[in-house]
């Protein structure tokens, strides 16, 4: 990575209830493109996202643009330019589509860009005054990764977007996440290898709590040991882009 | 690695001061001598006591202190052992008292007869709601005590078939009581049995917090979730020491009917529980002495608040002084609220946090 | 036929008073997991604030007319400033200990009455009120008094108001989304913890407007008022669903009615101790009861 990262994480730890979760986490995200997080069930990539975004008591260091923010609140932070589309979509069931992405509104130079959201996602529009909770999976994925282009963010995050979804709506949200990719640099967790081989050009592995590997995501995958060793899986050839099971 | 290093200075340090630790482990005991012999004692508490530490008077509220530092005690093994915020601990409390009073009253058992069914009642009773209450958690669960103890006190207040008196109370029938508990000349026996009612809820939550089921108990508080996953059923242990507190409650009602000779209804109200856990909180909750320390405080504080406030002293001070200094329940619970802020852990980690800022200091 | 529309209004009245406490203890506990025990206590404020000002003390107003309706919009003005100082000073700083949150409300729930007590004697006041709404007016053949009528008025605009607060406003929206996932507001770049203050203010609002009103419902006011209604607000919030302020209202109006009718064709306080044995079976056949929806 030769420009100096968007985001720049040093020795994050995150203790919960007295046991330690993270014990020291460095990562990089690079100025362009998808920086995918990696690892096993429990390695620790959720938990990495919500220290980053302070949901989580740590101390440690996350520069944004060079900027300490570890220290700030959540909300201070995200309003600096982070989208966050959260592992359990964190979708308001109660609230109606229109008002969730309302919800994520916030005063920025251009407005809040309906257009973009409406034009990738052109089901919200027709669903706008459904209750989320009544969507899919999928369409509420859709409402997660809307709130996060709504504002000129200057980075987004999504932890896990494809989990659980059908294979046709895994498609679909990899497509949206290249094309979001091609402005706004992307911090993806992603278990599905298929989507992060498509999307990703650097990778970062966790294991127990730690970077275990940082580097090319080219590298990484095309190594099947290096594949078997740090992620468990390559048993025979990748799994195919479609038949991600929830694993 | 650490541990290799650090006994050798420490062990040049500590060979003198080991005699003395194991002295002052003997703190209780030199406590509890002082405790039993006060009773001959006519040395003047100028400021702590109106009177001499043996007359009747201070005897009283002595024995009250005690009492309320061993209800207190009890109490903190739901609040602070199991994690249990109970907001109903007073239904135990009163049963104890208005149970025995009726057994007594309208039974006409002889009064040890009568004591122990009382106190039977009372922990059936906190096993019959308890393993209702228990089957919701968190905050629930605090409602569901609250309004079981609210149903006791609506009922004992309606005064049904003229059983409790209503808001007048029962007076214990003194004919039917032992003579030895009766009359101010015999405060002191009515005192050494508070002492033994503290004791015994000391031992009693020592040991129970020691066994197996207690290293539960602290895992319950900890992280139910993770009891859960070792395998085991919370609500069992839950269970268990809600009974064990609610039983230790309802001895503590019993030896309230006879140092105060009746039952009240005041016993049944939230706010009596309410206080229970200012009690808990002040003195610091999951320890071993701050729960008592607590209620000993509280009830010392309250009664010389309340005669502080009838005094001559406070009625010439400015209204904005004697407004506040004559209500107790309002200086205890501003009191409460600075300790919850000001002091996590209650009076019990007060010594601990002085030693590490002397330490940061250093 | 008489008694029962008598009976009728007075349950009205009396679920409406306790609709004011339960909204703002229901939007509390559903925003931040506080269950309020201080909340009696801002009853309390406000109606010792409106009999204040209604006992002349305060210029302008009085007990009758427009005097009376300064001094009810004094005392709910007094009673929302103490809720805000609440959430400020005492609520606030143990933000991240939401155990200690509920015990020092308990705290301040004691100290109020007792400096309540204090100032103004343990003894109940007379509430003085304009003659208008002392009477009472003939509905069915009942003489049924004009105060509950106003309470039930100002229940309505309070519920109208909450749902046009919650409905159409993005602080409303805020308050929505932050009873389902309060971490999610705040990933999206909202302070909720503004939202924490809204919601007191206005829970406080609400209840010192029910003191101000109970007043004339009770006909007194006493420092014990505010607590002792507080377990049947409790009642109305968990049968409502916490975080309801709709649930709330139908809750309030059913409890109201059942605890008068109770009381009055059975032995006195049954009904009383039949709303707070309702408030256990209730939790205990619905568990999840507490986690409820706006609506």
């Amino acid at each position: 990575m030769t420009a100096s990262p968007l985001l720049a994480v040093r020795d994050l730890r995150v203790l919960i209830g007295g046991r330690h979760i993270l014990h020291g986490v460095d990562l990089d995200v690079a100025p362009q493109g998808v920086t995918a997080l990696l690892g096993r069930n429990g390695a620790g990539k959720t938990t990495t996202v919500r220290g980053v975004l302070g949901l989580v008591p740590r101390t440690g260091s996350v520069l944004l643009d060079g900027e300490e923010t570890v220290g700030l609140p959540t909300h201070t932070l995200v309003r600096r330019g982070i989208g966050y589309a959260p592992e359990d979509r964190g979708i308001f069931a109660g609230l109606t589509v229109a008002e969730n992405l309302r919800l994520a509104e916030r005063r920025g130079a251009d407005g809040p860009a309906y257009g973009l959201v409406h034009e990738l996602f052109p089901e919200l529009k027709r669903r706008e005054k459904q209750s989320a909770g009544t969507l899919s999976g999928g369409q509420q994925q859709m409402v997660a990764i809307g709130r996060t282009l709504l504002n000129g963010n200057r980075l987004i995050i999504a932890d896990e977007p494809t989990k659980g979804l059908a294979p046709k709506v895994v498609t679909e949200v990899a497509q949206v996440l290249e094309r979001a990719a091609e402005a706004v640099p992307v911090l993806l967790v992603e278990q599905n290898l298929a989507v992060v081989r498509r999307l990703a050009r650097h990778c970062v592995v966790l294991a127990d709590g730690r970077t275990a590997h940082q580097g090319e995501a080219d590298g990484l995958l095309g190594d099947a040991e290096a594949t078997r060793r740090l992620l468990g899986v390559g048993r025979g050839p990748l799994a195919p882009f479609t038949a991600e099971a929830d694993s | 690695m650490s541990t290799a290093t650090t006994p050798a200075p420490a062990a040049v340090s500590t060979a003198p001061e080991h005699g003395r630790t194991r002295l002052l482990r003997w703190w209780p005991a030199a406590v509890l001598a002082l405790l039993v012999v006060a009773p001959w004692s006519a040395l003047p508490l100028p400021g702590l006591l109106d009177g001499p530490v043996g007359s009747p008077g201070s005897l009283q509220l002595l024995a009250t202190c005690l009492l309320f530092g061993a209800l207190a005690t009890g109490y903190d093994l739901l609040l602070g052992r199991t994690g249990l915020l109970s907001f109903g601990h007073a239904l135990y409390f009163a049963a104890g008292s208005y149970a025995t009073n009726m057994f007594l009253l309208e039974a006409g058992l002889p009064f040890a007869a009568a004591a122990v069914l009382g106190v039977c009642f009372g922990a059936a009773l906190a096993l019959v709601l308890g393993s209702v209450s228990l089957r919701v958690t968190g905050i629930g669960f605090s409602m569901v005590t609250l309004a079981f103890a609210q149903a006791g006190s609506i009922l004992v207040s309606r005064d049904p078939g003229g059983f409790t008196g209503g808001e007048e109370g029962r007076a214990a029938p003194a004919e039917l009581l032992p003579s030895w508990l009766v009359g101010i000349d015999h405060t002191a026996n009515l005192y050494w049995i508070a002492l033994a009612y503290l004791v015994l809820t000391l031992a009693v939550v020592h040991r129970a917090v020691r066994s197996p089921t207690g290293r539960v108990w602290e895992g319950i508080k900890e992280n139910e979730r993770r009891v859960e996953v070792l395998g085991l059923k919370p609500y069992g242990f839950k269970l268990t020491a809600f009974v064990l507190a609610g039983a230790l409650a309802a001895v503590g009602g019993l030896v309230h009917l006879l140092l105060t000779g009746g039952s009240t209804p005041q016993t049944t109200t939230s706010d009596f529980t309410l206080s229970l856990l200012v009690m808990v909180v002040l003195g610091g909750t999951g320890t071993r002495w701050g729960p008592m320390v607590g209620g000993i405080l509280y009830t010392w504080a309250d009664h010389r608040l309340g005669d502080l406030a009838g005094s001559g002293a406070v009625a010439d001070l400015p209204a904005v002084l004697r407004v506040p200094l004559s209500q107790p329940l309002f200086l205890l619970g501003v009191l409460f609220v600075a300790v919850v802020h000001l002091l996590p852990g209650g009076l019990a980690r007060l010594p601990s946090r002085l030693r590490r800022t002397r330490e940061e200091n250093r | 036929m008489s008694t029962i529309v008598l009976l009728t209004m007075t349950g009205l009245g009396l679920g409406a008073l306790y609709f004011l406490v339960a909204s703002g203890l229901s939007l509390i506990f559903g925003l931040m997991d506080v269950l309020n025990f201080a909340h009696g206590a801002l009853l309390s404020i406000g109606a010792y604030g409106t009999w204040w000002a209604a006992s002349g003390r305060l210029p302008g107003a009085g007990p009758g007319g427009w005097g009376f309706a300064l001094a009810v919009l004094f005392g709910t003005a007094v009673g929302t400033l103490a809720a805000v100082v609440l959430e400020l000073a005492v609520v606030r700083p143990l933000y991240t200990r939401p155990r200690e949150q509920v015990l020092a409300t308990v705290g301040v729930g004691l100290a109020v009455p007792a400096l309540l007590s204090g100032v103004w004697g343990s003894d109940a006041r007379t509430f003085p009120g304009p003659e208008a709404l002392s009477g009472t007016f003939a509905l069915l053949g009942a003489d049924v008094p004009v105060n509950r009528l106003v309470l039930v008025a100002a229940a309505v605009v309070v519920l109208v108001a909450l749902r046009l607060f919650l409905g159409r406003t993005r602080h409303g929206l805020v308050v929505r989304a932050g009873v389902e996932d309060r971490a999610m507001v705040t990933a999206l770049g909202i302070d909720v913890r503004k939202a924490f203050t809204l919601v007191f203010a206005i829970g406080g609002c609400a209840a010192a407007l029910g003191g101000a009103l109970g007043g004339l419902y009770f006909g007194s006011v006493d420092p014990r008022q505010g607590t002792s209604l507080l377990i049947f607000a409790f009642v109305v919030v968990v049968t409502g669903g916490m975080g309801s302020v709709t649930g709330a209202a139908v809750a309030a109006v059913v409890i109201g009615l059942v605890q008068q009718f109770a009381n009055y064709y059975t032995a006195a306080g049954l009904g009383d101790l039949a709303v707070v044995v309702l408030l256990a079976a209730l939790l205990l056949v619905r568990p999840r009861g507490l986690t409820g929806r706006l609506a």
